[in-house]
């Protein structure tokens, strides 16, 4: 799923802020207008801007958990992970029960290529949070970077060429807090009713279609409006403690709408994990647009036949935007999909249909 | 969920079955010394699917053993394991699978090994016939099993002291030929122990030659030479079973805790296939009967009846410038002037050479008196079984 090689994982970066400006801004009363700033900056790609906007506001709140992890960030940004790391470590220190700093921790000692470092962190994030699921993914990255550098000693190869650069996911806010009050910084401390928390936003990856091995159709559509669930990880996850939602700048009409499709979506590829052939085609409208116009017969025995394979599967859906009009849903997203042969990551834009009282699915494609 | 395919996997890899966890709770008559014991532990918590377990071992392991590339290999394996379906001992992706493999027989080496310790049973090598006193230990080496022992000379019977893992020739053994990459069998010792300076980094700390080729070898038309024991470059902690050009290779801490035992010029050194033993008892039977062979010969040669004398002679009986016949006829010049005739013969050892042929090695300290010539040496025989009896077959001052 990780981008090509040659994309350095923070040029993802601009696309990931969506959603994270609305949180934050409810709670802080002085702050308030300080933090949306830092972040627009950065969404701008103004670092040096932002950072100098968050050192100002910590020297303020120098315990603010809020502003030193947009700092950490900021940092990372800047390309500047020897300033970074004592950001976030400061961090895992003040507050261990976070997990987000120690993941960012993790990134960035990966993209050192010091593997232990990282593994001890993630490890560190799993602990205060069993289900964390990005954690979990990049922990698993780290595991096979260690592989592969106890294959290079055991075996004398040097595959740092040849194996592609790590790209774990930075997260890019601070949620645990608002689960936590009494772990809150005090800044945030303030906030009024749990709000839709924050959303974990994995990192939204480039719409790189990425070479997707058999499964290549990808039907998925969440409705984003009222806060959804973007699904994380596949079925097994749902459960995460983390119901991240995503407050987007959604206009809350039509919740209902949305959010039928949105339960369409994640039984969609739920069923597809589950490898339950049968639950998955059922999503599929009858005048689904099979590629290529092949015969739906034939378009459903690949799909059972590619569906069905040993190993374990995992779908799930990322930054759902569902754009409602009538019975019709353009559902665009990202689709993790990750099996024993393959892990990718491709945007997708599925176009749901209403039909007697279910959101099917019409059209599929990849980006 | 996916660790009893990594257990089945691995220990797959094992034809004799999975490694006895008995090894581990044995009373220790000597220490442990190498990785095998971890390395056994490791194994049996795979075994278990205590795989998080077996990676604390393992990493533990590397800690004590930074170069140890198979505690790599199997780090590798079980990092691995948490992210994926494993199928084998070593799972790396495009790996060249030459040095997989070196690295897979290595883990079978040594476990086996490991688990077949011969501390425990009341065998002992059927060369090692008899040591002479000042021999303080022999070595005897297995190289199918890609093992070293160590035995100690206790009042005539060798006991065992520790054993370790070695490599030899990349073509296997019964060297034949300069350059076959093969390692000599035979009954060797330590000729000399070179100076460290003068080695490179690929010997290790050290290397101790041996005196191959040997009089039996040269016989048998056999050549090359320089044949060592010697430890192993600074970058790894061993090399693959079978890797060297002929030499017998250990890890440089063996062979340091080797070095105190050898005695330049004396250590026996055999080297086997495979190493046949003997039970104690079949083992005091053997060499008894050689003794009373031997004695046979030298009571006779006091006789001075040479036809007496010469029939414990093979006819295929070789000095270095004499066959059978000028030999015998020597023999019957020089006994016409004897009047008399005393043969003492000390500090006797006696060496079966491993192979399919009968051969024993006798070399011992000889003081002969007569009336007229007195002579003291030390000689080397070979005996050979021939028609059911042991003849001598060479002799030679050593």
């Amino acid at each position: 799923m990780r981008p090509s090689p040659s994309t350095p994982s923070l040029a993802r970066l601009p696309g990931l802020i969506i959603g994270f400006a609305m949180s934050v801004s409810v709670s802080f009363a002085i702050a308030a207008d300080t933090l949306p700033d830092i972040q627009r900056l950065m969404k701008q790609g103004q670092m040096p801007q932002a950072l100098e906007k968050v050192d100002a506001y910590i020297s303020t709140k120098p315990k603010d958990a809020q502003g030193r992890f947009l700092k950490g960030l900021i940092l990372t940004e800047m390309g500047r992970p020897a300033d970074a790391i004592p950001v976030f470590t400061r961090l895992t220190e003040d507050y261990p029960e976070l997990p987000e700093p120690y993941n960012n921790l993790a990134v960035l000692y990966a993209q050192q290529k010091q593997y232990d470092k990282a593994r001890t962190a993630l490890e560190m994030a799993i602990r205060t949070h069993p289900s964390y699921s990005i954690a979990h993914e990049n922990l698993g990255d780290v595991y096979a970077k260690l592989a592969s550098q106890a294959y290079d000693k055991a075996l004398q190869l040097d595959s740092s060429n040849s194996v592609t650069q790590s790209k774990l996911s930075l997260i890019r806010e601070l949620i645990s807090t608002s689960a936590k009050p009494g772990v809150k910084p005090s800044a945030t401390s303030s906030r009024p009713a749990p709000e839709p928390a924050k959303i974990a936003v994995a990192e939204p990856l480039k719409p790189t279609v990425t070479p997707q091995p058999a499964a290549v159709v990808t039907p998925v559509v969440p409705p984003v409006s009222a806060p959804v669930k973007p699904i994380e990880k596949a079925a097994e996850q749902a459960k995460a403690e983390k119901p991240l939602e995503k407050p987007t700048e959604a206009k809350a009409t039509d919740g209902d709408g949305q959010a039928e499709v949105s339960k369409s979506l994640n039984g969609w590829a739920g069923a597809w994990s589950r490898k339950d052939v049968k639950g998955y085609l059922s999503y599929y409208a009858s005048d689904f647009q099979t590629p290529n116009g092949m015969p739906r017969k034939a378009w459903e025995a690949e799909r059972a036949q590619r569906i069905d394979k040993p190993g374990k599967l995992q779908v799930g859906v990322e930054e759902v935007r569902i754009a409602l009009a009538g019975d019709k849903a353009t559902v665009k997203f990202r689709q993790h999909y990750n099996s024993a042969s393959l892990k990718s990551t491709a945007s997708k834009t599925v176009v749901f249909v209403r039909s007697g009282g279910k959101w099917l699915i019409q059209q599929e494609r990849v980006g | 969920m996916r660790r009893a395919s990594l257990a089945i996997a691995l220990l797959a890899a094992f034809t004799a079955g999975p490694v006895a966890p008995a090894a581990v709770d044995r009373p220790a008559t000597f220490s442990d010394s190498g990785p095998e014991p971890q390395l056994s532990r490791i194994f049996s918590e795979i075994e278990k699917n205590q795989l998080d377990v077996a990676l604390e071992k393992t990493e533990s392991l590397l800690r004590q053993y930074p170069n140890f590339r198979l505690g790599h290999l199997i780090k590798g394996d079980l990092l691995l394991a948490r992210s994926q379906k494993l199928s084998t001992l070593g799972n790396a992706a495009n790996a060249p699978q030459e040095r997989l493999a070196d690295l897979r027989d290595e883990a079978i080496a040594r476990l086996n090994a490991y688990r077949d310790k011969p501390a425990k049973t009341n065998y002992v090598p059927r060369y090692l016939l008899q040591m002479q006193p000042d021999q303080k230990h022999a070595i005897v080496v297995d190289t199918q099993k890609s093992r070293l022992y160590l035995y100690q000379n206790d009042d005539g019977r060798p006991r065992f002291v520790a054993d370790y893992y070695i490599t030899h020739g990349k073509l296997g053994a019964d060297k034949m030929r300069e350059g076959d990459k093969k390692t000599p069998v035979g009954v060797y010792h330590v000729t000399s122990s070179l100076p460290l300076n003068k080695l490179g980094d690929f010997y290790g700390s050290g290397a101790f030659p041996i005196n191959y080729p040997n009089e039996w070898d040269k016989r048998q038309g056999r050549n090359g030479h320089g044949i060592w024991l010697h430890g192993t470059p600074s970058d790894t902690f061993s090399r693959p079973p079978k890797a060297s050009d002929g030499c017998v290779v250990l890890a440089n801490t063996d062979l340091d805790a080797l070095a105190k035992n050898l005695q330049v010029g004396l250590t026996p050194v055999i080297i086997s296939n495979s190493i046949e033993w003997l039970s104690f008892d079949d083992w005091k039977t053997e060499r008894a009967s050689l003794n009373k062979k031997i004695d046979d010969w030298r009571t006779d040669w006091e006789s001075k009846d040479v036809n007496r004398f010469l029939k414990h002679y093979s006819k295929k009986f070789q000095t270095k410038d004499q066959g059978i016949d000028q030999f015998a006829q020597q023999k019957r010049q020089v006994n016409a002037g004897k009047e008399w005739i005393k043969v003492k013969l000390s500090n006797q050892s006696m060496f079966r050479n491993p192979g399919k042929e009968e051969v024993v090695v006798v070399t011992f300290d000889q003081d002969y008196r007569s009336n007229n010539l007195n002579n003291q040496m030390k000689k080397r025989q070979y005996w050979v079984r021939e028609d059911g009896t042991w003849k001598i077959i060479y002799e030679g001052s050593v």
